[in-house]
């Protein structure tokens, strides 16, 4: 069957394309740009990038961002996991709505999640910082990762698990020898996930960071308040970079087979 | 040892749900303590008077719900919903024809597909600040536009409510491209051939079977992109200036500047209100297109 596509259609698609990496793409450009004040290009330059190096906040930024990000990937890659396995592998009493609340936290607008813990966290006086800032980060990361385990678990063939079983392995060397192998591009994706929402969160961190336990982002939005100048064009260069990267990892791991 | 592994591999082999909820018990653990559970304690706040040092009084009131009448915020509420729609509306209008040419793309499918779930995951604060690059006074567009000689003032494109729409509409256009995408996706090619074989023209093939299997990805990119509008308060407070709220705005306030925590309370849970009725829509709706169930 040979449904054309009509051309004015494919127009729209290619200005929606423009509409969509266009601004990213300037920005990368002129974080190259020598002249601080002017958008007119007058050379090129990686000044702002050695600016980036000298200034701590950044760099302290940076740490606090790694820190936790890891920290979040880590635990929410580990309890998203167990979480697919019981909901793929098990029959119990009220799994139906434990996997319909597991949505929940993926459409609850940023802002009710960061107010509702930051409340929380003052009640019990619980101090801000590293700590609560990565309790946050756990909490709306595990939903994506039980989404993109469960994916893969569904896709897999347990005969395998099922012939190490008839084999004589006993339930745990089965589980690390022939499921956790299978399900491993799964798992990392999800992590990948984690650490790229971890690491671009602003809003809900916003809220839950200590006034010394400022994340990257959290950085950045100052320095966007007070003026625009092309560090930041460097800075956001850099995070778009990540992302991209570890959002082409987590596309390629998804789609294998 | 070994014995006392069996034993204990014994002990949860014979008992499923036990097992079940011993994978599921940590993860479970925390979404109830730092998500429901703050959520309830944040309904419970926007009950309760303000304290005098920012937190909360004992006692019962309605008084935060109540103000929500005042025309001034009666305003911010209208202005969301209204932003809201419209930003879904046009998100609708470009992203249908972005999924539509991404499935019949061929060998270049990956490729398109990829280059929207990346912006899906790309940093909301650097996408947002990409549009001030763009749009403030001394910006790309205002440069260019009087070099070319088109406009010989500086137009202010920033801090306007067109600004904010641009920038809700750039940033939530991916999540209305990506539920569309798989929707069509699924879609059996030989119902469309059935019609042609039966002498439906192209516009009536989309009209009466591609778009009536796609509605479950339409409904779904409609809430994707009406949800977080809903919420959204960085579009609006570094596109929009300090001008006009939307409620994102009027929460961060209350919980900052402002401090009145059970006001900010009230209005948070508005939006949470808004949304699971939202969600409730949708789940209606899917069941009662036809493709609903078809594509399930």
């Amino acid at each position: 069957m040979n449904e054309r596509i009509p051309r004015w259609l494919i127009a729209v698609a290619a200005l929606v394309y423009l509409f969509l990496h266009l601004p990213i793409l300037v920005l990368v450009v002129f974080s190259f740009n020598s002249s601080k004040f002017s958008v007119d290009w007058t050379g090129f330059t990686l000044q702002w990038y050695y600016r980036l190096l000298q200034r701590p906040d950044i760099l302290r930024g940076l740490k606090v961002s790694l820190i936790v990000g890891a920290a979040a990937t880590v635990i929410s890659a580990v309890l998203g996991t167990l979480i697919a396995l019981a909901l793929a592998r098990h029959r119990f009493r009220g799994r139906r709505a434990f996997e319909g609340f597991l949505y929940v936290p993926i459409v609850t607008p940023e802002i009710v999640v960061g107010i509702s813990l930051l409340i929380l966290f003052a009640l019990f006086k619980f101090p801000l910082g590293i700590t609560t800032i990565t309790i946050a980060h756990v909490a709306f990361c595990i939903s994506f990762v039980v989404v993109v385990v469960l994916a893969r678990l569904e896709g897999m063939d347990d005969n395998l698990e099922e012939a190490a079983l008839i084999l004589g392995a006993d339930e745990i060397t089965t589980f690390w020898k022939i499921t956790v192998p299978q399900l491993w591009p799964g798992i990392l994706a999800g992590a990948l996930l984690a650490f790229t929402m971890s690491f671009d969160d602003f809003v809900i961190t916003s809220f839950v960071s200590g006034s010394g336990s400022s994340t990257l982002p959290i950085v950045v939005y100052s320095m966007v308040r007070k003026n625009v100048e092309p560090s930041i064009n460097a800075i956001s260069t850099i995070i778009l970079m990540v992302t991209a990267v570890l959002i082409y990892l987590a596309d390629r791991l998804v789609r294998e087979r | 040892m070994a014995t006392l592994r069996q034993r204990a591999l014994d002990w949860i082999y014979r008992r499923p749900e036990a097992q079940a909820w011993a994978l599921l018990g940590p993860g479970a653990f925390w979404l109830l303590a730092f998500f429901l559970v703050p959520i309830l304690i944040m309904f419970v706040y926007s009950v309760m008077p303000r304290g005098i040092y920012g937190g909360v009084d004992r006692g019962f009131t309605l008084e935060h719900y109540a103000r929500f009448f005042d025309p001034l915020y009666l305003e911010v509420l209208e202005r969301t919903f209204l932003w809201s729609i419209a930003c879904t509306v046009i998100c609708l209008l470009l992203g249908y024809p972005v999924a539509y040419v991404i499935v019949r793309a061929g060998r270049w499918r990956n490729l398109l597909l990829f280059l929207v779930i990346l912006p899906f995951w790309t940093s909301f604060l650097v996408r947002t600040f990409a549009m001030i690059f763009l749009m403030r006074d001394t910006g790309l567009i205002n440069n260019w536009l009087l070099k070319l000689g088109i406009i010989d003032q500086s137009l202010t494109i920033l801090y306007t409510p067109f600004a904010v729409m641009i920038g809700l509409v750039y940033g939530f256009l991916p999540f209305m491209v990506l539920p569309i995408y798989a929707s069509l996706e699924k879609l059996d090619l030989s119902l469309l051939e059935a019609a042609e074989v039966l002498g439906a023209r192209p516009s009536a093939r989309f009209r009466r079977v591609t778009l009536p299997l796609s509605m479950p990805g339409v409904v779904a990119g409609c809430l994707l992109v009406f949800i977080p509008a809903l919420g959204s308060f960085l579009t609006s407070d570094l596109l929009g200036g300090a001008k006009e709220m939307m409620i994102g705005n009027l929460v961060q306030n209350q919980f900052s500047a402002a401090r009145n925590w059970p006001f900010g309370s009230a209005a948070s849970f508005i939006v949470m209100a808004l949304v699971l009725a939202a969600v409730m829509i949708y789940l209606r709706v899917k069941d009662q297109t036809p493709g609903g169930s078809a594509l399930k």
